[in-house]
Formats: structure tokens, C-alpha cells, sequence
């Protein structure tokens, strides 16, 4: 080998060193700072009551409502974009086989919506909200942000299906198996580890998105009692938390931060622990 | 099953078949007759086109928009290349076994009863006494009857193998589409394979890919040998073995091929 690969071959490794190391500090800097910051605020009363009066100020209280809002805010746009996101990806890469330019061009429109910024998406909710004669609340807030997350979830899980081989579709079908069977029995056994990241990508883009819901969910310091009521979400109440002049307000926000993380942590341990499961389908033998 | 007892019935005609890729022609004027419980064997050089005359034989060319076919080829009388054929029950009537194997993302035991459930089975226990008949027929039941519930996936690539042909027997196919169905697998699995078709043929009519040569001679009662899409000769395997008439099947089968 001659000495000027051998430092070449030296140089991009400790690039590569570098930059990973470099993301990992970051992200432990975030996670480190949340964690400490947030920790000395976080208590019980915190997470099981909604803020009293006076809350932003310094008062009494917790955010119970933007926890609960955010978990029905995430899990409602999230169920939602699945009904709708599955069928489209399996229609893409089973149905529209025979259809490659249709089907770039679905992915070309789709990477485009995804670029949309999620204040747009606000302000499109918003103007639908206006036209339909709906108020802020939960279920303008969930029709937004499935709105907002659907691109997102159908091209992950294209991005999977499109990794199925050809073999695999060719023996569904040489078994007789019609369209839908191969993609629904097939094709989703086959991407169902990928369909579960695309369906936990989803969920952290829904649970940690302020800009879409400010005008569609609105805002309120109680729990909704139905879909047609305002609701609170986490991003928004920390950044309520945070404009408070009162410092140990701005701390709580830090704690609210700590129950968004470990939200995602929790929903994504739970949606790999399924994965891992899924292949064990059962049999009566 | 049925209809063993006349030997020269013609199973499978195919009448100038032609296949385009675009501009290119990948088969040319094809005319072969491929005899019922027997095992046939198309053998040529890589990239003569033998895998897409299989699949032309179960239409899987309908999942290539680039494939234009034209012809005609006639499975019990019937034209497949028509268009309304039932497809999903033309492709029943077929097993294939692919080059390399691909079982369906399930475990062991789905794998069987899929197909089964597909051909209209529903009572667990007969899918259950099936299961381990295919498995058996397949030689894979001892090797697999303590792990039908793990993955598909964990099984060695010659067994897998092994399912797919159990999978495929178990849709009661007439005939067995296999395109090269050993190039993946080691010795032992390969001869399992080989013997298994010497045994199926007795009651299916076998369609075999092959570019190794003495496979073809080892197991073929019929031999058809393809070059750049078009037929070169077809005959009995005494026929093209011993007695070949066309100079290129000579240098074929004498390696002297350019």
C-alpha cells in the first residue's frame, strides 16, 4: 500500500470517530441538562394535577393537562395517520407495481409535504377550522397534526416496503395469493419492524410539535371532557413555563421536558419490545 | 392429480412466444411442448432467457412493466397468455421453487398453512395433519418437528429450500416451476432436492431451469436448450445427450462454447 492511502485511510477514520463522538456529546449535553435541570423540580404533584391558579407565577399545581393532552393529542393523529398511511404504502409498492413513474412521482409529492414547516400546517388547520365552523380543540388539533405527520409516516413505511425483495412477491403470487393478501399477509410480516419505527417516528414528531397545534389545540389548564373541547400539549406548556419571569417556573419547564423525553423513551422501548414479538405469530399445534 | 396413466400427453404448449424488454427481444419464436409426469429440463447459458420463460408459464411477467409477451402457451387447453384468465388460480396450478429460496416472513408452520388456507382449507386439524404431510413429502419434517413455531428465517439456506417445495406442494399444483433451484445450495441439499423431483414426478409434471449440466443429465426426460432466446434443440435426454444434430448443442455440451 502506498503511505499516502494508508493516511488518507487515517484521516477520514478519525473523521469519522469524530463526528460520531461529537453527536453523542451533544445529545448527552441535551439529555444531561434536561435531567438535571428538571429533576429538582419534578414532583408527584407535578405530574398529577392540573396548574391551579396563578401556576405560570409560581403557584401551586402541575401539568397533568398538557400530559394527558399530549398523550391523546399524539396516540388519536398517530392512529390516524396509520389507517390512512398503511393502506397508501401498500398501494404504492403492491398495487402500483407496474407503475414506477406513478409511484415516483407519489414519493416525489409526499418528500415535498414533508418539508412543509408545521406552521403552515397550523395555519391550513386553522383556515379548515374557520371553514367548517369548528373551535380550537382536541379533534382540530388531531386532524392537524395527522395531517402533518402522514407524509411522514407513509414514506418510512415505503421506505421499508420498497426493501421487500421482488422473490418474496414473486412466491406470494406464485402461491396463488391475490393483491391484498400479499400485501397485508406478506408484505406487512415482512416490514413489520420498520412499520413500528415509522409508526414511533410518527408519534415523536406528533408528541413534540408546538407550531401545529398553537391555533388548532389551543390551549387550557384543564383536562378535556371531549373531543370538541381545547387541549392542552406539552411543547406548549413548557413554552408557557419557560416566558414566565418566575425562575422556578422556567425550572418546571425543564421538568416538563423530562416527561416529554421519557415518553418518547418509554413509547419507543415498548414499540421495540412488540417488534422483537411480532415474529412469534401463534399456532395450534 | 389425476391423469398419469398416458405418457405422451402434452402438459404444457407453448406456440411462438415471443418476449420483448423494451427494444430488445429476450425470447424468440418459442415452440416447445413439455410432456405431462415428466421432468423437463431448459438448459442454457446464463442470461439466455430460460428464467423468463418461466415465468411467462405462471404470468409472473405481469409484474414487469418493461416484459411484453406475445403467443400463445396452453395449460390444459386453456391459452394463459389471454387476458382474463383467473390468474390467482393459474398460479395455483403452479408451484414455483425460485433460485433462492424465500420463505414468507411467518414461522415454520404458517409457511405450510398459508398455502393450505389459500387452496380453501379451513379446519385446523386437517391443516395440521397436512402441514406434516407437505413436510414430510418435502423430506423437512424430522429436522423441523420440534421448531415449527421459530421464524422461517432461522432455518439453513437448504432447508429453507426444502420448505418453499413443501409450501408449493401444498397448493396442489399440477405442475412444478423450479428455475435453478440448486444454485444456492450445497451438495447434500442440492441431491435432496434432485431425488425429491425424480420421486414427485410420478404425479406432477416438473419444469426444471438449469445451467448445470449434469443435473440435466442426471434427472431430465426431456431437454430443451436455449440460446439467446431462441430454441436450439429439443428432444429426450438420449436425444440431446448422445445424439445431439445442431453444431451449437455439440459445443454446448462439449464446453467448447464461445
Amino acid at each position: 500500500m502506498k503511505p499516502g492511502r494508508k493516511i488518507e485511510e487515517k484521516i477520514f477514520r478519525g473523521l469519522m470517530i469524530f463526528s460520531t463522538y461529537f453527536i453523542l456529546a451533544i445529545l448527552a449535553i441535551i439529555i444531561y441538562t434536561i435531567f438535571h435541570k428538571g429533576m429538582k423540580s419534578l414532583t408527584w404533584a407535578m405530574l398529577t394535577q392540573i396548574p391551579k391558579g396563578g401556576y405560570y407565577y409560581g403557584k401551586e399545581g402541575g401539568i397533568l393537562n398538557a400530559i394527558l393532552g399530549s398523550l391523546y393529542l399524539a396516540i388519536g393523529a398517530t392512529c390516524l395517520a396509520f389507517l390512512i398511511g398503511l393502506p397508501v404504502a401498500l398501494y404504492m409498492n403492491v398495487f402500483l407495481v407496474r407503475h414506477k413513474k406513478v409511484v415516483a412521482f407519489i414519493r416525489f409529492l409526499l418528500d415535498l409535504v414533508w418539508g412543509i414547516p408545521s406552521i403552515v400546517y397550523g395555519a391550513f388547520g386553522f383556515s379548515m377550522m374557520i371553514f367548517f365552523g369548528l373551535q380550537t380543540s382536541l379533534l382540530a388539533g388531531i386532524l392537524t397534526v395527522t395531517m402533518f405527520i402522514i407524509p411522514i409516516m407513509i414514506r418510512s413505511m415505503d421506505e421499508i416496503l420498497r426493501t421487500v425483495p421482488t422473490g418474496l412477491m414473486e412466491a406470494s403470487y406464485s402461491l396463488g395469493s391475490n393483491k391484498s393478501e400479499t400485501a397485508f399477509r406478506i408484505f406487512t410480516r415482512q416490514a413489520s419492524s420498520g412499520i413500528i419505527t415509522a409508526i414511533l417516528l410518527s408519534f415523536g414528531r406528533a408528541i413534540g410539535d408546538a407550531a401545529s397545534v398553537l391555533f388548532t389545540a389551543g390551549y387550557t389548564d384543564n383536562l378535556p371532557n371531549s373531543l370538541l373541547e381545547p387541549v392542552a400539549t406539552l411543547p406548549l406548556s413548557i413554552f408557557f413555563q419557560l416566558s414566565s419571569p418566575v425562575p422556578a417556573v422556567q425550572d418546571r419547564a425543564y421538568a416538563s421536558a423530562l416527561v416529554l423525553t421519557v415518553i418518547i423513551l418509554v413509547v419507543s422501548l415498548f414499540s421495540r419490545g412488540l417488534g422483537k414479538r411480532y415474529h412469534n405469530t401463534k399456532i395450534n399445534f | 392429480m389425476g391423469g398419469k396413466a398416458m405418457i405422451n400427453t402434452k402438459k404444457i404448449t407453448i406456440k411462438n412466444l415471443n418476449v420483448f424488454a423494451g427494444k430488445t427481444q429476450i425470447l424468440k419464436d418459442i415452440n416447445i411442448e413439455i410432456p405431462e409426469n415428466k421432468i423437463t429440463v431448459i438448459m442454457g447459458p446464463s442470461g439466455c432467457g430460460k428464467t423468463t420463460l418461466l415465468k411467462c408459464m405462471n404470468r409472473l411477467t405481469d409484474l414487469y412493466p418493461e416484459l411484453k409477451v406475445t403467443g400463445d402457451i396452453r395449460i390444459n387447453g386453456n391459452n394463459i397468455l389471454k387476458a382474463g384468465e383467473d390468474i390467482y388460480e393459474l398460479r395455483q396450478n403452479m408451484g414455483l421453487l425460485s433460485q433462492r429460496p424465500y420463505p414468507l416472513p411467518m414461522n415454520i408452520y404458517n409457511n405450510v398453512a398459508y398455502a393450505l388456507k389459500l387452496r380453501g382449507i379451513r379446519k385446523k386439524r386437517e391443516i395440521q395433519k397436512m402441514v406434516v404431510h407437505y413436510l414430510q413429502q418435502a423430506t423437512l419434517w424430522d429436522e423441523v418437528k420440534h421448531r415449527l413455531r421459530e421464524p422461517a428465517s432461522r432455518l439453513s439456506i437448504g432447508q429453507q429450500q426444502r420448505l418453499c417445495l413443501a409450501r408449493g406442494l401444498a397448493v396442489d399444483p399440477g405442475i412444478i416451476l423450479a428455475d435453478e433451484p440448486t444454485s444456492a445450495l450445497d451438495p447434500i441439499s442440492s441431491q435432496y432436492i434432485e431425488q425429491k423431483f425424480v420421486e414427485l414426478k410420478n404425479d406432477y409434471t416438473i419444469v426444471l431451469v438449469t445451467h448445470i449440466l449434469r443435473q440435466a443429465k442426471r434427472i431430465a426426460d426431456y431437454v430443451v436448450f436455449i440460446y439467446l432466446g431462441e430454441v436450439i434443440e429439443q428432444g429426450t435426454v438420449q436425444e440431446v445427450f448422445e445424439n445431439p444434430k445442431m453444431e451449437k448443442t455439440k459445443q454446448y455440451l462439449s464446453g467448447t462454447f464461445n
